[in-house]
């Protein structure tokens, strides 16, 4: 055959040759089938890695008692045993090395996530003791009056 | 050449049980495949949400937020609480707002005042990503950018994604949106890193209600699997097919 002739194969040749170097090159040795088929388990293995190696910055109620036994045990014997640390004073992460102070949530928005009355059946909402967020002392902070350790009425400040 | 008849029935049962042997028999299995086809992976999350007992005070939201490090004022979230009011004129009124993050403060639904006579019904509905036996936002990936791991949880490779959308528009629960920061699709991972260490998610642990729970399927002593298997729970949108892994107790039809 003449020369011209096999120039069309020469290039595709030189085509396929160029993706495969390419593939080899930017698609990661581990990327493949890694799970239960093609549908759902075709992807890098390094991914779950990744996403193991988020930092954990909630750590709960164990980590805090550890050093403030004292706030944790008058939580524990009052209705607010039920609510973790963390959600008022904020995620601990390495607290006391980072951060070294946390951020507490005083404000009233965050009592009236439960304490804001809504009369609902079919749920514990309306059951909790609640108040009326216009009527009740509104502009106010809660913690000038109730202590959120202590929260009985006849504990308040 | 001249068939005796032990060939021939030799040669025609042979012909046989091949020309019904499937193909897939003979397919080559990598290890991987061949390990979680046998299923014997040791765990499989599932996750129980009992509406009878959130009241939507919303900390969960705000505990995934902050865990997760999805932007907080960005209105995108990986899970998400919804309110729902029945009135006696047969209307479902809904709302989230901000997704529950600072929980349900006020009885104004949409700027609508519902008089508390008129209630037939309220309830709060939390909602997550139903990590799917069979996910649809999975399938749709045109490069393999998410996927399920072998212990259920369905992930999205950041490195990988090229914020195509397409499985935002695919998950038929709306729990994928697109992360205004890294620009891919984004999810929630039933905080994987954290049950992958022992520890329950940030909405399980931040719950004070105890309205979330997290679980291991594959083991019959596991509370939550003790839930599923012996009380009345519902899926969400059972009628798709993708078999979605969060069980919801007090369940109710006009839940979407």
């Amino acid at each position: 055959m003449k020369n011209h002739a096999w120039r069309p194969f020469l290039v595709a040749g030189g085509a396929v040759a160029l993706l495969l170097t390419v593939r080899a090159n930017v698609v990661p040795s581990d990327f493949g089938v890694n799970g239960k088929n093609f549908t759902y388990g075709f992807y890098r293995k390094g991914a779950i890695a990744y996403w193991k190696a988020v930092k954990v910055k909630y750590r709960g109620r164990e980590y805090c008692q550890d050093c403030h036994e004292d706030k944790e045990k008058a939580i524990m014997a009052s209705p607010h045993q039920i609510i973790q640390c963390e959600n008022c004073h904020g995620p601990a992460i390495d607290h006391p090395d980072n951060p070294p102070k946390l951020t507490i949530d005083r404000s009233r928005g965050l009592c009236l996530r439960c304490h804001a009355l809504l009369p609902y059946p079919g749920t514990n909402r309306g059951s909790i003791p609640g108040i009326d967020p216009d009527e009740h002392n509104p502009k106010q902070a809660c913690v000038d009056c109730h202590n959120p350790h202590h929260p009985n009425l006849e504990d308040m400040k | 050449m001249n068939p005796s008849r032990r060939k021939f029935v030799k040669t025609a049962l042979g012909g046989g049980l091949a020309a019904t042997l499937p193909l897939s028999a003979l397919k080559m299995l990598s290890p991987a495949e061949a390990h979680a086809s046998i299923g014997d992976d040791k765990v499989r999350w599932a996750f129980v949400v009992d509406t009878e007992k959130c009241v939507g005070c919303g900390l969960c939201v705000k505990a995934c937020k902050l865990e997760n490090e999805v932007p907080y004022d960005a209105p995108v979230t990986r899970t998400w609480v919804e309110r729902y009011v029945i009135t006696k004129d047969g209307k479902s009124h809904i709302d989230t707002p901000n997704g529950g993050r600072d929980g349900f403060t006020s009885p104004k639904i949409r700027d609508e005042v519902i008089p508390a006579d008129e209630i037939t019904q309220a309830f709060f509905v939390p909602k997550l990503c139903n990590q799917c036996s069979n996910p649809a936002c999975v399938q749709v990936c045109p490069v393999g950018a998410t996927f399920q791991t072998n212990d259920g949880v369905v992930l999205v490779d950041r490195s990988w994604c090229i914020g195509c959308g397409y499985c935002i528009m695919a998950c038929p629960y709306g729990v994928r949106f697109f992360h205004p920061v890294y620009k891919t699709a984004e999810k929630c991972t039933f905080c994987y890193h954290r049950i992958s260490k022992g520890l329950k998610t940030a909405c399980v642990q931040a719950c004070p209600f105890g309205a979330r729970q997290i679980g291991n399927l594959k083991d019959p002593a596991d509370p939550v699997t003790k839930i599923i298997m012996t009380q009345r729970v519902a899926v969400l949108k059972s009628e798709y097919g993708t078999k979605p892994q969060v069980y919801y107790i007090g369940f109710d039809e006009r839940v979407r």
